[in-house]
């Protein structure tokens, strides 16, 4: 502590760059950890919002589109609903399509078909859930801010097919980063058919549905493959099912693979700053080995320097990052931030500097103390 | 009474097969407190291998080495960290200071590294060398002869028995020598530390007790006192 404050204090300026490195990638890791849970919101929040445990779409259904291509017999849902720890099974249809509303405002809309009073049936903040009438619809709260209303009437291109807002959720429900509506199912069928409105509908138009909705009992395991042998359908969790909606995988690795080189570039370049700073100090390490210094004490005194330094800048780094973070979130730019990856990011940010200054510091204090005597300084 | 650092036999061998390099042959010397000794010789010729055989920072090839009754020879490496910190002072060439700390918390420096019974004033010790007055003075602020006295400070404040000193003049010109040597002579006499200096400077002999003379890592007598 002595010589590790003094030092830092000594060489402020170049203690205070290497602070400003730290602290800009720190900032790029709330930036960049913010992009990847807004677009996962975008892409998926309405899947993480739906109360199931997991789906079961059509059997073999190509795994990264099957929200899009997935065709199931509602029948299946009294033999997954019979299964072992399942305590509700439900119909869900998905489909996406263009809208616009009684004001001409254009919007896209991820059509969710539920059977009104299911347990996938959406609790509204404002307004009413869905009710006995066809042609209901309850919309995302992102929706609502960009500007659809309760009781707008939106028009479904190119069928005609008309909706009209009755509730609004609470939260951000989109999927492929477009707005969650809920319908009724049969009106979602009916969409999904192309029927338009005064068509005469056959009967099979009704038996059709993108997946069954799965909700295991609290605590409960449901044997997935069980229910698929049963139904004839392939199960995905909720968790996997969100690598079939639109753009999912494809977006998030990208984010991740630039997240992972960020974390592998920040460790080399802290423990790259640590290492040359520690070789600089080769001569005066050697010094105090001679004069009785132990390992341990310059262990430390190392360790203090490198925490000092990582968790100032980080935390510097943080704010700048919580506050671009702010800057961005009011723009449409999707941006989310939240507190676990964030503070994820930062430990180990700062325990790889650690590591980074200790290891530098271990392989010096091995050091020769003869040093000391041949130096000419 | 016995001395403080005594060197028995003491032979170290660099390298091996045909580039051995005999640094210290057969080498015999005693010091006891409050003496004085100084080690001349031209480069090459082992001096420097004295003081690291002395120091505990090498082990020699044969014979004993002892100071305050401990065979340094066969004592841990952490038992030698502990005696290095304790007993001995090592005064470097040019200070060897460190450039962050100020004259004052350089000669605090040594007791951060461990317990030390009963160490010596900070403060006084530094009016003693005559940097009382420079005590808020970082190194590069410091002339060659200061830094030398702060490197005298640093040393001798954990009341050493055994001061080693390296070539303490190499930068330093002829009236400023003959201060800082003056200067470890009295600190030797007055407190009772057993020192050995090596140097290649002849004005300065006349301020120790002996003199040895180091040819080809042999030690020879030369004057006496």
């Amino acid at each position: 502590m002595f010589l590790a404050l003094r030092e830092l204090i000594f060489a402020r300026g170049r203690f205070a760059l290497m602070g400003l490195v730290v602290a800009l990638i720190a900032m790029l890791m709330v930036l960049l950890s913010g992009l990847s849970v807004g677009l996962a919101n975008d892409g998926v929040s309405g899947l993480q919002r739906l109360p199931v445990t997991s789906l079961a779409f059509q059997k073999n259904v190509a795994k990264d589109s099957a929200f899009t291509r997935s065709v199931v017999s509602r029948d299946a849902v009294a033999t997954l609903a019979a299964q072992d720890g399942v305590s509700e099974a439900a119909p869900l249809g998905t489909t996406l399509v263009n809208a616009r509303s009684g004001r001409g405002l254009e919007i896209d809309l991820a059509l969710f078909g539920v059977e009104p009073g299911s347990f996938i049936d959406p609790v509204v903040a404002t307004g009413s859930r869905l009710g006995q009438a066809a042609d209901e619809v309850v919309i995302s709260a992102t929706a609502a801010e960009s500007g659809i209303e309760l009781g707008d009437v939106l028009t479904v291109e190119p069928l005609g097919t008309k909706l009209r807002v009755v509730g609004i959720m609470s939260a951000q429900n989109t999927f492929g980063h477009v707005e969650v509506g809920y319908l009724p199912l049969r009106t979602w069928q009916e969409i999904r058919a192309g029927v338009q409105p005064g068509d005469a509908v056959p009967a099979r138009v009704y038996t059709d549905v993108t997946a069954i909705a799965v909700a295991a009992e609290q605590g409960a395991r449901v044997d997935l493959a069980a229910g698929d042998n049963a139904a004839g359908t392939t199960s995905m969790t909720k968790q996997e099912s969100y690598g079939a909606s639109p753009g999912y995988t494809a977006e998030t690795s990208t984010l991740q693979m630039i997240e992972a080189f960020l974390y592998v570039i920040s460790a080399l370049v802290v423990g790259a700053f640590f290492t040359v700073l520690t070789i600089q100090r080769k001569q005066e390490i050697a010094v105090m080995r001679a004069m009785g210094a132990s390992t341990r004490y310059l262990l430390r005194d190392s360790i203090v320097q490198s925490v000092v330094l990582l968790v100032t800048s980080t935390g510097v780094g943080i704010g700048l990052g919580l506050a671009a973070g702010a800057a961005i979130s009011s723009s449409p730019m999707p941006f989310a931030l939240e507190g676990g990856p964030i503070a994820v990011a930062a430990l180990l940010m700062v325990a790889l500097g650690v590591v980074g200054a200790a290891v530098a510091v271990l392989r010096i204090a091995r050091v020769d103390p003869l040093i000391a005597l041949g130096g000419n300084r | 009474m016995t001395p403080v650092l005594d060197l028995d036999e003491v032979t170290l061998l660099h390298g091996d097969g045909e580039d051995m390099v005999t640094a210290l042959d057969h080498v015999t010397l005693s010091v006891d407190s409050g003496q004085m000794v100084a080690v001349v010789g031209p480069s090459g010729s082992g001096k420097s291998s004295l003081l690291a055989v002395a120091g505990a920072l090498v082990t020699p090839t044969s014979g004993h080495v002892s100071l305050g009754g401990i065979d340094l020879t066969t004592a841990t490496r952490r038992q030698l960290s502990r005696i290095r910190r304790e007993r001995l002072g090592f005064v470097f060439q040019s200070g060897n200071l460190i450039p962050a700390l100020t004259a004052s918390d350089q000669v605090r420096l040594p007791l951060t590294f461990g317990k030390v019974k009963n160490p010596r004033d900070p403060r006084a010790l530094l009016e003693e060398v005559g940097m009382g007055h420079k005590a808020d003075r970082r190194p590069h602020q410091l002339s060659g002869g200061e830094r030398q006295r702060v490197g005298i400070a640093r040393a001798l404040v954990t009341r050493p028995h055994v001061l080693l000193v390296d070539e303490p003049t190499a930068a330093l010109d002829r009236q400023r020598s003959q201060d800082v040597v003056a200067l470890l002579a009295r600190e030797a006499h007055q407190h009772g530390v057993a020192t050995v200096m090596v140097t290649h400077d002849h004005d300065v002999l006349h301020h120790c007790d002996e003199v040895y003379e180091m040819i080809d890592g042999k030690l020879v007598v030369t004057s006496r006192a």
